[in-house]
């Protein structure tokens, strides 16, 4: 059963998988939660930061605010990176509290549309007020 | 113990959260008069609370989450360390919230 075995040619494909972990999509997610994690680490004490300096600025203060090319993308890799991880986190919420298959089908959907629409929406309005500016 | 099942329930208040995000991003793009009354619910005290509690699950969230990428590099598992760092977790995050409230309140965001 050695996994160093160099007769690999004579060894079965469940043979050769064995003990090298999942072969499906768990990795990525896996990886993916733990990369979003740590960029959030930065992002989240940034955009606390921020969202003291927004409090005070008002209307024109934000406009201006987000018109800076460095706010402006820190906050779509918040937007982006953080409903990824929201979408990722509730994923496991639903898997390990759901049994049953219709339910949880139904979930994760709405899960995937929620993140997916609303890091969408988060996009396009960060965009145009960033490159186009505020209105009256 | 209780710290995991924080880290988990205050995810589970970051995904309300984020919409929060989406919808100052939605105010602003809509214009002055919206974003003004968005920032005024934000801002009433029953939306500071939310913003408040929205603080604490940030601080919590984060210092859950480094536990768990901690134990992910293979550390903190020794006899008493786990309850150690989740004490520590809790302690940071009331102390930040508390902390970056305090700075609010100075410097006029309140």
């Amino acid at each position: 059963m050695s996994a160093n075995s160099k007769s690999s040619a004579y060894r079965s494909p469940l043979g050769r998988a064995r003990g090298l972990g999942s072969a499906k999509s768990g990795v990525s997610r896996f990886i993916g939660e733990r990369v979003t994690s740590v960029a959030l680490i930065f992002l989240v004490i940034w955009g606390v930061w921020s969202a003291l300096t927004l409090a005070r600025g008002g209307y024109d203060g934000a406009v201006q605010w987000i018109g800076s090319p460095v706010n402006a993308v820190l906050l779509l890799l918040l937007a982006i990176v953080g409903f990824y991880h929201m979408q990722v986190g509730m994923t496991v919420i639903v898997e390990d509290y759901i049994g049953k298959p219709t339910t949880k089908a139904l979930l994760l959907i709405a899960n995937a549309f929620a993140c997916w629409g609303g890091m969408a929406l988060t996009i396009v309005c960060v965009l145009k007020v960033a490159l186009i500016g505020g209105g009256s | 113990m209780a710290m995991s099942i924080f880290t988990r329930v205050t995810g589970g208040a970051l995904y309300a959260g984020i919409f929060l995000l989406a919808g100052w991003a939605l105010a602003l793009v809509s214009g002055r008069e919206t974003y003004d009354l968005y920032m005024g619910v934000l801002g009433s005290l029953l939306g500071k609370l939310v913003m408040f509690g929205f603080t604490v699950s940030v601080f919590l969230h984060l210092a859950g989450g480094l536990r768990h990428l901690i134990w992910d590099l293979g550390k903190g598992y020794a006899k008493g360390e786990a309850s150690a760092s989740a004490w520590a977790a809790m302690v940071f995050a009331v102390v930040a919230s508390v902390a970056v409230w305090v700075i609010a309140a100075m410097t006029g965001a309140l």
